[in-house]
């Protein structure tokens, strides 16, 4: 006996098998990043005031992702439609194009990251902060050099606003070694904001590779099934669609939560 | 009973349009070993995998858990017979050696302990109960072929297989297994130094993958895969309970799973999700960004943690509500109560979870707020109860080694579940709370509770497995032995906890007790008296005596494969749908969809013939041939 | 019931789909629709963020920004996902989810700020 209803739809439920499955996996994703947005409002309406981040992130590159993402939403969409007119040439366009922006996303974001932990914050023996960007931190040599701002300490709120650093000019500054009291960078364990960025985007990104990876394999291996069933591959299309378009869905909170605000 | 039949379309054969040879491959050619038993696709296979696994498990647990027992006893003192192969094999070049002398350390204790509750839940019940059980028995009580994904249900037991090699390897690695409980609060889970804790978050991790995998595919079988006839108030209990397990996994999973990686991340990339600011390890500042929380831990932990217990805890209660319809020959009392009831826990059982964290300072508020929904949630879980009871009223009850499982699983849940009372409550949590109270009260439901349900479970469908019964007298040796003895090990732990002895303690609170207050002309103070550390020895007999008990059950289990008296397709004269199959089912399950025609549990009924009406026998307008009713023992 | 391939949706019995059949260039123009809508949300979200402090706090404009968020994850979730003409037991088991969700969300932060203040006597 076969397994019934992999296609047409049970009657009384009006939902093929995949179809149920993939919401009461995306219930479970929801939670999951329920979870974890559960957490980044903990810790910032926990935070002292005045020393949550604001401005940290580069919102173009921030806008472009979200708008790549939402285009891939889009032609994710628009492959479905292509099978079940069953255009099969469309569909291929159209998720290689899903699969590209993906790529750019990936890309981006891989750029956001190297950004962040190539920006340092420098303590110095003298109480003042300097910030900005590594130039040079050639192990051979006596100083570093980043390129940013020298706060004084009284000023350490303004770290977290870098909007408010805007009067500061930025400038090219070399520090010894020696006046050095501490020094690190903006990786996940320099502020809890930046290790819920982190993470957030970071398991975000995991789910764009499983996404493109069950995409890409519908695109590519995949498409045997659409000569023996079109209709199921169709089915398995638009499943494969209804992940892509969640994580399409996360992102739009991630990007206002974590970039705008 | 009404003999409404749903028109459903024909379903897909596997030749009407020539697709499917990547996964119907079984119907042209036999898979090799390999195929059939390792990586298999069949849901019989897969139960009786995870079935297997989770027992060896238990018995792993049961293991630790004796000694354990035996360092509280006997604190400092080498453990006999096992103290030698303790010390070599937790031997590390370079390290000090926990089991040093055959002595278990405090730190060594504290990794069983962790490790004992770890595997008992998340490696032993859940898998056995939810993953076994329900993998076998819930497709052919709703009458269809498979599970709806069959190959992510062998993905979800690799992934067990592969969670319980992680945890089971943490024991071996330099530093041992995790030491910090099995509910992992930060900061101490990230302040230890050594790997253990992350061994367990990446088991965890697969675990939890595992599990969310395995609740889809149930969800989605029983949504979908029903058979035609088989309406939602037509399900045997059983599935019920499997379903609302379901949910509670696929639900409050995830948010242990996000508070996983969080962990993860304060271990590895030391971050501060859980570490507050100004923590200090060790007499030292750590070296952190500070700014977390360690109650966030706690509350995405527990809001797992709490409907855990409940999936501990239902399907031990369906198999227990299957076996007294069948041992009763007459209806379950009540079969509308204990859905709706079952529903009311799944539901209530996502919002009480704070009672575990009555003493992290919580105001009056939201600790009422947990406090009214911890207590309202006991009304359904008596209902149940209430009808299981009021099931045997009138019966003509049959005693067999699963109804004896079945029957006393009955009190002692009573015992477990009214235990808790005090512990919802506020007030007296605060006298009670992680003491061994608690511990008594959970084993009780947990240990004479669910796992008797399981044993239960075993005894009553072995038959359908492998065509032959367990020994029926073996089987009682083994309930009377496990009832006496899982009684006197946990019913002292009661005293102890209300005389304030506390849990986690690696000498048994022999330090308190031996604590002298100078000033007040040497009274002992605390309340652990010379009387309650006493209680600590008949504990340890009875827990060995408890382990020994289930040499009986091993010996039984295995020998009555091949040796057991051997019977028919029906051999307890079931009504439901898993028993209406060949013995052992094959592949496919059924040779024709069955159609079902009535309620779960028609025994008894009057005007028949015989005393029990399968699900998918139809309606006949005149009397059959009156079968005589054999009494099955 | 018809076995054949359809060339369009209707028949070949997808439930989601409309009583119309699925036209390409219609479904393409939706798809304009909704990017365009999605591109003016976050055009929204973006002007908001960069609201003077002085009569919009911070809380104002999270809250501004999460309502616009909303909206466009509910175009997003009904459109693109089909969510709107989805089926009774898709609704259900979603429903569930999103009282879950609330409930973790609503019982943990007040849970962290109701703890007895002034306990200390100085």
């Amino acid at each position: 006996m076969d397994i019934p209803y992999t296609v047409e739809a049970r009657p009384d439920t009006g939902l093929y098998n995949a179809k149920v499955g993939i919401w009461l996996f995306l219930a479970s994703e929801v939670m999951l990043f329920g979870g974890l947005f559960s957490a980044y409002i903990l810790l910032r309406v926990g935070a002292e005031p005045g020393t949550w981040p604001h401005g940290w992130q580069n919102i173009v590159l921030g806008t472009v992702n979200t708008v790549v993402l939402a285009l891939s939403a889009i032609t994710t969409l628009m492959a479905w439609v292509a099978c079940k007119v069953r255009e099969f040439g469309k569909f291929k366009f159209f998720h290689a194009c899903t699969l590209l922006l993906a790529l750019t996303f990936l890309c981006i974001k891989a750029v956001e990251y190297s950004e962040h932990l190539n920006h340092y914050e420098i303590i110095l023996t003298d109480g003042r902060i300097a910030d900005g960007d590594m130039v040079s931190n050639d192990p051979a040599q006596d100083h570093v050099v980043i390129k940013g701002r020298v706060l004084e300490a009284k000023d350490e709120n303004k770290l977290y606003d870098l909007r408010a650093q805007k009067d500061i000019p930025e400038s090219e500054i070399t520090i010894q070694r020696s006046q050095i009291a501490q020094m690190d960078n903006y990786g996940p364990w320099h502020n809890t904001y930046l290790a819920l960025y982190f993470t957030l985007t970071g398991l975000h990104a995991l789910h764009i590779c499983g996404g493109s990876i069950v995409i890409g394999y519908l695109w590519g291996p995949g498409r045997k099934l659409w000569k023996k069933d079109p209709e199921r591959f169709t089915n398995r299309v638009e499943v494969s669609g209804l992940f892509w378009h969640f994580v399409d869905l996360v992102w739009i909170f991630l990007f206002p939560v974590l970039y705008l605000t | 009973m009404d003999a409404h039949v749903e028109q459903f379309p024909p379903y897909r054969k596997a030749d009407d349009h020539g697709h499917g040879h990547d996964d119907h491959g079984h119907e042209h050619h036999e898979p090799g070993f390999w195929g059939k038993y390792i990586f298999s696709t069949d849901h019989k296979v897969i139960g009786i995998q995870y079935g297997m696994t989770a027992l060896c498990f238990l018995y792993f647990g049961l293991m630790l858990m004796l000694l354990m027992r035996w360092q509280i006893a006997h604190p400092g003192k080498p453990v006999p017979f096992f103290g030698p192969f303790l010390e070599w094999i937790f031997a590390h070049p370079g390290l000090p050696n926990p089991a040093a002398g055959g002595v278990i350390s405090p730190d060594l204790y504290n990794s069983f302990g962790a490790m004992h509750g770890t595997i008992m839940v998340f490696l032993g019940i859940v898998p056995l109960a939810f993953a076994a059980f329900g993998n076998y028995v819930v497709p052919l009580m709703i009458g269809a072929p498979d599970m709806v994904f069959p190959r992510v249900n062998m993905a979800s037991y690799q992934a067990y297989f592969l969670g319980g090699l992680v945890m089971f390897i943490s024991f071996f690695i330099p530093g041992g297994a995790a030491q910090a409980g099995w509910t992992s609060y930060s900061p101490l889970a990230t302040s230890i130094p050594t790997h253990g804790q992350l061994f367990w978050i990446i088991g965890m991790i697969l675990l939890i993958s595992s599990s969310l995998l395995g609740a889809v595919n149930f969800i989605g079988t029983i949504i979908q895969l029903r058979a035609p006839g088989m309406t939602w108030m037509r399900l045997p209990w059983f599935v019920w309970t499997q379903f609302i397990t379901a949910f509670l996994l696929l639900l409050a999973f995830p948010p242990l799973e996000a508070a996983a990686i969080m962990q993860l991340m304060d271990n590895v990339a030391h971050t501060s999700f859980f570490l507050p600011t100004g923590l200090a390890v060790g007499g030292h500042l750590a070296h952190i960004s500070g700014g977390g929380s360690p109650l966030l831990w706690q509350h995405l932990f527990w809001f797992l943690g709490h409907p855990e217990v409940y999936v501990l805890i239902l399907p031990a209660m369906g198999i227990v509500c299957e076996i007294i319809a069948n041992n009763t020959r007459k209806p379950i009392w009540g079969y509308k109560s204990l859905v709706y009831s079952v529903l009311a826990i799944g539901f209530l059982s996502m919002i009480v979870w704070a009672h575990h964290m009555y003493m992290t300072g919580m105001g009056t508020v939201i600790s009422a707020f947990f406090q009214a929904t911890t207590m309202i949630i006991s009304i359904p879980s008596v209902i149940i109860l209430t009808c299981l009871f009021m099931s045997l009223w009138g019966g003509s009850i049959r005693i067999n080694t699963p109804m004896l499982f079945a029957l006393a699983f009955l009190p002692m849940f009573g015992i477990g579940g009214l235990t808790g009372l005090p512990l919802g409550f506020n007030i007296s949590d605060i006298h009670l709370h992680d003491t061994y109270y608690v511990i008594a009260h959970f084993h009780y439901v947990v240990a004479p509770g669910t796992i008797f349900g399981l044993f239960a479970g075993v005894y009553y469908w072995f038959p359908k497995i492998t065509g032959r019964k367990m020994n029926e007298f073996w089987g009682s040796i083994h309930f009377w032995c496990s009832l006496i003895f899982m009684n006197l090990t946990f019913m002292p732990m009661f005293s102890q906890g209300m005389a304030g002895m506390l849990r986690r303690m690696a000498d048994g609170g022999a330090n308190y007790s031996a604590a002298v207050n100078s000033h007040a002309g040497g009274e002992v103070i605390g309340g652990l008296s010379p009387f309650i550390m006493s209680l600590h020895t008949p504990i340890l007999w009875a827990a060995i005596c408890l382990g020994i008990a289930q040499i009986p059950f091993i010996i039984n289990f295995f020998w009555s494969i091949s040796h057991g008296e051997k019977v028919g397709d029906n051999p307890w004269q079931s009504t439901t749908l898993e028993w209406q199959t060949p013995t052992p089912p094959p592949h496919g399950n059924f040779e024709h969809v069955p159609h079902v025609y009535r309620a779960p549990y028609e025994y008894s009924v009057p005007g028949h013939a015989s005393d029990f009406t399968p699900q998918n026998e139809p309606e006949v307008s005149t009397p059959a041939s009156p079968k005589i009713p054999t009494t099955a023992h | 019931m018809s076995e054949s391939h359809p060339t369009t949706a209707a028949a070949a019995g997808a439930p989601e789909t409309h009583d119309h059949p699925v036209d390409f260039n219609s479904y393409m123009r939706r798809c304009a629709i909704i990017f365009g809508c999605v591109l003016i949300a976050v055009a929204l979200m973006i002007w908001t963020s960069y609201l003077p402090e002085d009569p919009f706090s911070w809380a104002k404009k999270v809250a501004i920004i999460l309502v616009i968020a909303s909206c466009n994850a509910f175009i997003v979730a009904g459109y693109l996902m089909h969510l709107l003409s989805e089926r009774k037991m898709v609704y259900t088991i979603l429903g569930f989810t999103v009282s879950f969700v609330i409930g973790l969300f609503a019982l943990t932060i007040y849970a962290m700020n109701d703890f007895p203040r002034n306990t200390v006597i100085h």
